[in-house]
């Protein structure tokens, strides 16, 4: 095909407000604002959201699956992270 | 709206430890995501099922877009117009799913306009009357949902995804579907016909949509195996007919299958033959309506090409402008 690729963007919607943005999926656009039109279009025809961002697909940078291990393992070692690696006399009660 | 089950993963089984170790986690219903390793034969099953499937929901805009400017009231054309605008929606889902699988979606289409990617045969048959979007939303999306809902627990989590979004939206379809049914069902003595007339023509192809019967597709292993599917052909097609079948009945319409009956043994209802040639025929090509849905694709995508071209040359200028003034 001799037709350049229109480029991909990630599409976050706020549900509604006090909620964070969250992904729901992605577009082809040629600019930012056809790219904000056609996630209106594509993923809020029943009032999933009160405000969209886009963001082009090639900047955003993921950590690598095969890293995993390496990057989350050490987090469930350190229990005295949790409130519950701590001991509190039963008389002191709700701290 | 579906994909016919004719995926069939191609090769001999991968008996590697790396196969092993993700039919592991297959085994412990971990869903798989886009960068996680998997074997190069579930990725290309996948690519073909999801990108078929999109093709189906794109081309399924054709038969319905035909009633849109005659739909008989305005509360009739806004819900179409609604439908097949999901319809489009759900090509778009689906086709980011399959494009997170390295394809992109310059190729897909292009499968699809080459004649290369196949959709589901049910598109090439004419809309002939307005019965037939009713008989279209009520069989057609009703047997789509069949499908579909298995889907969502597909092993591959962008396609489940995805296919949560279309579920939840596609009963709308179903609904409106049998409404107009209704209506026709309980009109005057010509509106019953045309209702009756629009089962009957639909009827059959409905039921091909779950593809060839389970003594015929011998692929369907890897893809259970894989969990990309969970139930066979068969057992979906006759969850289809037991579910519509009182429905037809409650409108006092009648199924064009002199073998259709209730058997009190097993608790199904048990149908006639489904004329696997013509499904065959419908499939390579040969149905009432191939020719006219390819070159619709085609119009479609070549008169699109100069807003393609011009979206793309403006954003090109956009990005060129804050340059060239920085450098004044």
């Amino acid at each position: 095909m001799t037709e350049p690729a229109t480029p991909l963007w990630e599409v976050f919607i706020r549900a509604r407000t006090g909620l964070a943005h969250r992904h729901v999926g992605s577009v082809h656009a040629a600019d930012a604002t056809l790219a904000l039109q056609a996630a209106r279009d594509v993923y809020t025809r029943r009032g999933e959201g009160l405000s969209i961002w886009v963001v082009p697909s090639n900047v955003i940078t993921a950590s690598d699956p095969s890293d995993k291990d390496m990057m989350f393992e050490p987090t469930a070692s350190k229990i005295y992270r949790h409130p519950t690696f701590y001991e509190v006399p039963d008389e002191v009660d709700n701290m | 709206m579906y994909s016919q089950a004719l995926n069939a993963p191609t090769g001999p089984v991968d008996t590697s430890e790396a196969a092993a170790r993700f039919q592991a986690r297959i085994d412990a219903e971990e869903r798989i995501e886009p960068n996680d390793a998997m074997p190069d034969a579930y990725r290309r099953t996948l690519v073909r099922q999801i990108s078929q499937h999109a093709h189906s929901e794109i081309v399924g805009m054709l038969p319905e877009g035909n009633w849109i400017t005659r739909a008989p009231t305005l509360r009739r054309k806004a819900a179409l117009l609604a439908k097949v605008q999901d319809e489009g929606g759900h090509g778009l889902y689906l086709y980011a799913a399959a494009e997170t699988l390295g394809v992109s979606r310059e190729e897909l289409v292009e499968q699809l306009l080459t004649g290369r990617a196949k959709y589901s045969s049910i598109f090439n048959y004419p809309t002939l009357t307005w019965a037939d979007i009713g008989a279209i939303g009520w069989l057609v999306d009703g047997a789509a949902i069949m499908n579909q809902i298995p889907l969502c627990r597909c092993s591959y989590g962008p396609y489940a995804r995805a296919m949560i979004r279309i579920c939840k939206e596609e009963s709308f379809h179903q609904r409106q579907g049998f409404e107009i049914m209704t209506t026709l069902a309980h009109g005057s003595e010509d509106q019953r016909a045309m209702a009756q007339d629009a089962l009957n023509r639909w009827w059959w192809p409905s039921l091909m949509m779950f593809g060839p019967p389970d003594s015929q597709s011998q692929h369907s292993d890897a893809s259970m195996r894989w969990k990309i599917k969970r139930f066979t052909n068969d057992s979906l097609r006759q969850k289809f007919v037991d579910a519509t079948v009182p429905q037809g009945h409650y409108l006092s319409l009648t199924f064009p299958d002199p073998d259709l009956h209730f058997n009190d043994a097993t608790g199904h209802w048990d149908f006639g033959t489904i004329d696997w040639d013509e499904f065959r025929r419908v499939l390579a090509g040969d149905g009432p309506c191939n020719r006219e849905r390819l070159a619709a694709r085609h119009r479609a995508h070549e008169d699109g090409a100069w807003v393609r071209e011009a979206a793309l040359a403006y954003a090109a200028k956009q990005r060129a402008t804050p340059l060239r003034e920085a450098a004044e």
